[in-house]
């Protein structure tokens, strides 16, 4: 992709102040031509959004991550649609025209996506015109013929999850075709995210999706960081990576558990989840929260770690009770009869979504945001990405449980490297002083005027993007983030047809989507 | 398999005690709730839970009293997949405007007599969300609420001293 981004760097009408990726806005033309970039897979689409007045697309290089992003300009509010080459955007498309009003030329689903005719307002970012809500009809895809049948399950599901709507059509118990209607959760985060204060907008994104809060609270962080251009701390940066390990290990530890739970084995759910509550109980002890949320802010992290004990304790408590489980799932036959070649993903889908986290790596896709981009300390830490190509439930299993060995690996090595030193640098004499105090960890490099910060961070569930554009005081003048389910949401659909309803739970949860960072 | 099954035969059993609840707080839940529900349900409760908007933190710690350190059904409570089965609606979230048929859809479809758990600080008051074109409001804003439990997101323990609370007050009322 590099002769890609030369090739469109050149076309750039400007560059604007974008740390650490540019941002450039192109013609109508550029524009053009980099949809059928992605669509012949030279880059990854990472993101698509909106504002008044543009629209915005990240390209992804799937090989060293780096990342641009592409904007133009929409004075009469229309812009081409991507969606038309390239399917991934198309629920982006759908949401933008929702919440802005614009006009994708060509995009060929039309339908309402976020908006369900609940809000009192169409365009409730752009226009903002008055509109009854009284809810209309969804016209679902039609899978017509004499044998199939519908089966409607949501929003409200029958376990403790979120909510969502799943419309099956089955030939017996084949499904032929599955579709989604999300959006039930939809909280205006964007809008949340307009003109507000650096800590509400933080606070915000923490809650994007809750079991992702420490991923989210860390991209929020490096976004806002790059735009203002202020330091962290070494102690920070590793702690928070500390931070980041124990979430992913305490979802990856549920999800184990989950699955198998869904493939009627209770067994490994009770395990698992007692695995998983001694993670949050460490977390709790160590930095005064379960789920570790708020704790990492712009400029550092709220709570130290004083002693790491409780920390030791339990990688050993896990590395002695987890093979076992691992072995438990190898040996169970009647298990491994569910999951293995259940809800098969190809690898061709998972690189042209660009899926991220254990989906994609399941399906063969060898990305990783801390291998690539990278952001400090993982290049400092060693750790193998977990890689499988059956893509199938099993393969998404076992990268979990490759990534469970990986996590633990990774925190003993901070714990053990742990730099000293403070744990949050001052934000507000950064801002207001405009120079370089700090000796050591990421230093100083203040900016003036509107400048902007995009951050890419592995959470357990894949890659999410952040995206900020603050003033010099340091206020949040308009910012985005785009989920990894966004582009994993599309993929079970795929992945689910020609299986049968009852593997559906189980094919759902191996997949673990989140409806709230899908519907923001 | 067989190892682990004979070891939880003769393991200590890692679950919590039960956690203490305050006499007089009950006391005044009884009286809130007002109905004599005891002949009814004695001293079990069925719980449907409805996210109606939620981040999914709240959810991850329901999950957990499923779990063995809590153990939520050794207290006669139990999470139900139907409303047509539930005593109890537990409801996170800040209820959106997309969701607002669902939940009282799920209302509605809850037999008599019925309570309303709003959980979570969004569920009690919209949380960090606040009211905009896509948030209705807090739960109590769509249906009545019996009981909060305030938190973000509350802990497991937290809840379940909510919950025994309910099934006290239910027995008393």
């Amino acid at each position: 992709m590099s002769t890609l981004r030369t090739a469109l760097l050149n076309t750039a009408l400007t560059i604007e102040e974008q740390r650490p990726w540019p941002r450039i806005t192109v013609d109508v033309d550029t524009w053009r031509q980099a949809t059928l970039a992605i669509a012949a897979g030279n880059a990854t689409l990472s993101g698509l959004w909106a504002e008044p007045g543009a629209v915005h697309m990240a390209l992804l290089d799937d090989e060293d991550g780096a990342l641009m992003v592409l904007t133009l300009a929409t004075p009469d509010g229309r812009f081409p649609s991507v969606g038309l080459t390239h399917p991934p955007a198309q629920r982006f498309e759908r949401a933008i025209v929702d919440l802005y009003g614009f006009v994708a030329d060509g995009m060929p689903d039309d339908r309402l996506w976020l908006d369900h005719d609940r809000w009192g307002v169409r365009a409730p970012l752009g226009s903002a015109a008055f509109v009854p809500a009284d809810g209309s009809a969804y016209a679902f895809l039609k899978a017509e013929g004499p044998p199939l049948h519908q089966i409607a399950v949501g929003p409200v599901h029958a376990g403790i999850i979120e909510p969502g709507h799943f419309r099956f059509s089955a030939n017996g118990e084949i499904i032929v075709r599955l579709e989604e209607r999300l959006g039930y959760v939809h909280k205006g985060i964007e809008g949340l995210l307009t003109d507000t204060t650096l800590e509400a907008a933080a606070k915000v994104v923490a809650r994007v999706s809750g079991d992702s809060t420490v991923a989210y609270s860390l991209a929020f962080a490096r976004a806002a960081e790059a735009a203002l251009g202020v330091g962290v701390p070494q102690r920070a940066i590793w702690l928070r990576a500390l931070m980041t390990e124990l979430e992913r290990l305490a979802n990856h530890l549920g999800d184990i558990g989950a699955i198998c739970n869904d493939a009627a084995f209770a067994l490994m759910l009770a395990h698992c989840g007692m695995l998983r509550e001694e993670v949050l109980r460490a977390a709790k002890a160590a930095f005064g929260h379960r789920l570790m949320m708020d704790r990492i802010v712009p400029g550092g992290v709220t709570a130290d770690l004083h002693d790491s004990g409780a920390i030791k304790a339990l990688t050993a408590y896990i590395r002695q009770r987890f093979p076992r489980l691992v072995e438990l799932y190898d040996n169970t036959a009647s298990l491994q009869n569910r999951t293995v070649s259940t809800g098969r993903l190809s690898a061709g889908l998972a690189r042209r979504f660009g899926a991220g986290g254990p989906i994609g790596r399941a399906s063969g896709r060898a990305f990783d945001a801390r291998k690539a981009p990278g952001y400090p300390p993982y290049g400092d830490l060693d750790f193998k990405m977990a890689v499988r190509d059956a893509g199938d439930v099993d393969a998404r299993i076992w990268v979990r449980i490759d990534e469970v060995y990986e996590s633990l690996e990774l925190i003993e090595q901070i714990v053990d490297r742990l730099p000293p030193g403070p744990i949050a640098y001052p934000l507000a004499p950064a801002l207001r002083e405009r120079r370089v105090p700090q000796a050591g960890g990421l230093a100083n490099e203040p900016r003036d005027g509107a400048t902007e910060g995009l951050a890419l961070i592995e959470s357990f569930r894949g890659d999410v993007l952040v995206w900020l554009r603050t003033d010099e005081t340091g206020r949040v003048l308009r910012g985005t983030v785009r989920d990894p389910s966004a582009f994993q949401w599309p993929l079970l659909e795929a992945a689910i047809e020609g299986n049968i309803v009852a593997d559906f739970p189980l094919c759902n949860k191996s997949f673990n989507c989140s409806y709230s960072g899908h519907d923001l | 398999m067989r190892r682990m099954l004979l070891e939880g035969l003769f393991r200590r059993p890692v679950t919590e005690g039960t956690p203490a609840v305050n006499d007089a707080e009950v006391d005044a839940l009884a009286e809130r709730l007002g109905v004599s529900a005891k002949t009814r349900l004695g001293r079990s409760l069925s719980i449907r839970e409805v996210d109606a908007g939620s981040c999914n933190g709240c959810e991850l710690e329901i999950h957990a009293l499923n779990n063995s350190y809590y153990d939520v059904e050794r207290f006669g409570l139990r999470f139900v997949a139907s409303p047509r089965h539930a005593d109890v609606l537990m409801v996170t979230g800040p209820v959106t405007a997309n969701m607002r048929e669902g939940l009282e859809r799920t209302y509605a479809a809850t037999p008599a007599p019925k309570w309303v758990v709003a959980v979570g600080d969004c569920g009690a008051g919209c949380g960090v969300f606040g009211k905009s074109y896509a948030v209705i409001g807090a739960v109590s804003d769509v249906i009545p609420v019996d009981l909060v439990i305030p938190g973000c997101p509350p802990e497991p323990i937290d809840m379940l001293k909510g919950l025994i609370g309910l099934i006290e007050a239910s027995a008393r009322g």
